[in-house]
């Protein structure tokens, strides 16, 4: 993960899926969906209920498999697997049922799968630097807005909105190239839905191309740069949010715009 | 970082260490010892004399010291929301073979002893990767699996030893460790469990290994997202009960001089209560070692103290059942209160409502 700043051309997505095929039985999820996702910009994902918006995001994050079409990452193609590679890749997301363990402390969760080992030969036996991981959990808490108050409940203890926050915590503290949020301020309050925007902004401003699912108009418009939309499992337009319109967004995500050009 | 944020993980991480204590006061395990020393306070009055004797506290120990090596592995395999109906058949398959090795090399001296210790640990961690190769590649219910090779583990002892218990066990084996004591009364065989105990429970409460069997019964969907290698921890989670029943069929031929073929068909059952009165969930994601040795001594306890207040040692069955119900229907019942809790500040008192099924229910909101 070294080649961070590796002079990639200016342009060059730092993902790019084409072609996208997914099917679930007769229903087809994606249907040839294309996507692309830039370093340091926040592109909003949108589309209505069905159009293929979560399935587009499992199968860029290695979740879920895709039948026909190509995915890759800074120019070269790449096979997601599984999970663990787009993580190696750097890419982070954010699910809709949040992929909590509900019995552990935050800090578990924000750690688990990459828990800091204590030093040899301890660390060799699979003990952990839990200090450590503490520390760092309420750093990454507390830059989210600290709406997590406590580092030893269980997660499961926690409001709806305080599982989000560990959760997009998570993938804010390890991705270092792309992450994606499903739904991410779904079950938030005002407070916490502003902290996670900022904290969209200021991931974004890292260079790390931020990807977000949301059915709120004004979020996306607000927060988004770019604006891509699926409908019936395909990307029918993109959109720099300056240049558009919540009119503009609502007609292309329901055809209506098609049809007038019709 | 700002002096606010500063001063907020001074904050998190000051709440977090009296919280500790929360959790120890919270624990399941923490009344159970409270219903263990009742019940040892109790006979006492009735009976002081002889339930206080040091002899005993020593028949107490020696006859939980098996169950309790037992008791480890099955809670390992409980937290993961499993189940290991297998392991009294293991428990008997490995005495079998070991003594079967050890009769084959001559019986008698420390050496011939210790590769039948090693003839034990070995066949009970055949069983138990069989028992989590199939739960975790073959997708086939963890209680269906352990059923099965319950079964076959008994039915192939009974084939290779024609039913017949083998008596040759090594005399060294007998003297030390069935009816020796470390020091003064201090049996052998108790120690050995207390060293599987403390092992189990590092593994369990401070290592990796411990954090991904609690992770994996919490939520196995997360763990395999997150790119935990789920079947690789949960045929380690099986071996590990298959090695304890292992050591568990070692110890039990030092201690009754004998393969016990016909003696162990309601062992499982036994160890799963003790565990789960412990305060393990079966439900996955919560459970202790030192849980699991208390809900173990409960059984022994009042059957020894049944019999020195003169009331029908058969009632413990009956004793051992009320407390097998009640505890699980505690566990639910907190369950359900953490489940109301939560979306309020988590409450203290939501004990061990450590519990919530699954994250899908709570969290999504499409």
């Amino acid at each position: 993960m070294d080649e961070r700043d590796d002079g990639s051309e200016v342009g060059m997505p730092l993902l790019e899926a084409r072609g996208i095929v997914r099917t679930y039985g007769q229903v087809v999820a994606l249907d040839g969906c294309d996507f692309d996702v830039e370093p340091g910009e926040v592109t909003a994902l949108i589309g209505d209920n069905g159009a293929g918006k979560s399935t587009l995001i499992k199968i860029m994050s290695g979740a879920e498999e895709m039948e026909d079409g190509q995915i890759s990452f800074m120019g070269e193609d790449v096979t997601m697997s599984s999970p663990s590679v787009a993580r190696d890749l750097g890419i982070e997301t954010v699910f809709q049922d949040l992929a909590l363990c509900p019995h552990l402390d935050p800090v578990r969760n924000l750690y688990l799968g990459r828990e800091v080992r204590r030093r040899a030969p301890l660390g060799w036996l699979g003990f952990m630097d839990n200090k450590k991981m503490r520390e760092n959990s309420g750093e990454a808490f507390a830059e989210l807005g600290a709406t997590v108050r406590a580092l030893s409940v269980p997660v499961g203890d926690m409001s709806g909105g305080q599982k989000q926050s560990v959760a997009v915590a998570r993938a804010a503290s390890w991705a270092n190239k792309i992450i994606f949020l499903d739904e991410p301020t779904a079950a938030l309050g005002v407070v916490q839905t502003h902290n996670v925007l900022e904290l969209i902004k200021r991931v974004r401003d890292k260079g790390i191309g931020v990807v977000f699912i949301s059915h709120s108009m004004p979020e996306v418009l607000g927060v988004a740069d770019r604006v891509q939309v699926l409908r019936r499992g395909r990307r029918v337009a993109t959109y720099q949010s300056a240049d558009t319109s919540l009119e503009e967004l609502v007609g292309a995500m329901t055809g209506a715009l098609d049809e007038e050009r019709l | 970082m700002t002096a606010t944020q500063e001063a907020q993980v001074e904050e998190i991480v000051a709440d977090d260490n009296r919280s500790v204590i929360r959790s120890i006061t919270r624990a399941q395990a923490t009344q159970i010892v409270l219903v263990l020393l009742g019940m040892m306070v109790l006979f006492t009055i009735i009976n002081p004399d002889a339930f206080l004797s040091v002899f005993n506290f020593r028949s107490i120990i020696v006859n939980a010291s098996i169950f309790i090596v037992l008791g480890v592995g099955v809670t390992f395999v409980i937290i993961t929301a499993g189940i290991d109906l297998s392991i009294g058949s293991v428990l008997v398959f490995a005495s079998v073979m070991s003594a079967l090795v050890m009769e084959s090399l001559g019986t008698e001296g420390w050496a011939i002893a210790a590769v039948g210790a090693v003839v034990a640990v070995l066949a009970g961690a055949l069983w138990g990767f069989i028992n989590g190769f199939l739960v975790a590649k073959a997708n086939v219910p963890a209680f269906i699996v352990t059923l099965g090779t319950m079964g076959m583990a008994l039915g192939i002892s009974q084939v290779i030893t024609g039913g017949i218990d083998l008596y040759n066990v090594p005399e060294v084996l007998v003297d030390t460790v069935g009816f020796g004591d470390i020091v003064w009364q201090i049996p052998t065989l108790a120690v050995i469990a207390l060293v599987i105990v403390v092992l189990g429970g590092i593994l369990l409460h401070k290592t990796k290994f411990g954090l991904y069997t609690y992770a994996l019964g919490s939520n196995m969907e997360a763990c395999r997202r997150i790119g935990i290698r789920v079947d690789k921890q949960l045929i380690w989670v099986y071996i590990v009960s298959g090695v304890c029943a292992g050591i568990g069929g070692y110890l039990s031929l030092a201690l009754y001089q004998q393969t016990t073929i016909a003696g162990n068909s309601l062992t499982n059952l036994a160890v799963i209560a003790g565990v789960v009165i412990g305060g393990t969930s079966l439900f996955g994601g919560v459970g202790t070692i030192f849980g699991t040795v208390i809900g173990l001594l409960i059984p022994v306890t009042l059957r020894q103290g049944f019999v020195i207040s003169g009331v029908q040692a058969f009632w413990q069955e009956v004793v051992v059942g009320i407390f097998l119900i009640g505890a699980v229907y505690i566990d639910g019942v907190r369950r359900a209160r953490a489940r109301r809790s939560s979306g309020k500040k988590p409450k203290p008192m939501a004990i061990g409502g450590l519990t919530i099924g699954s994250t899908r229910k709570e969290g999504n909101s499409e």
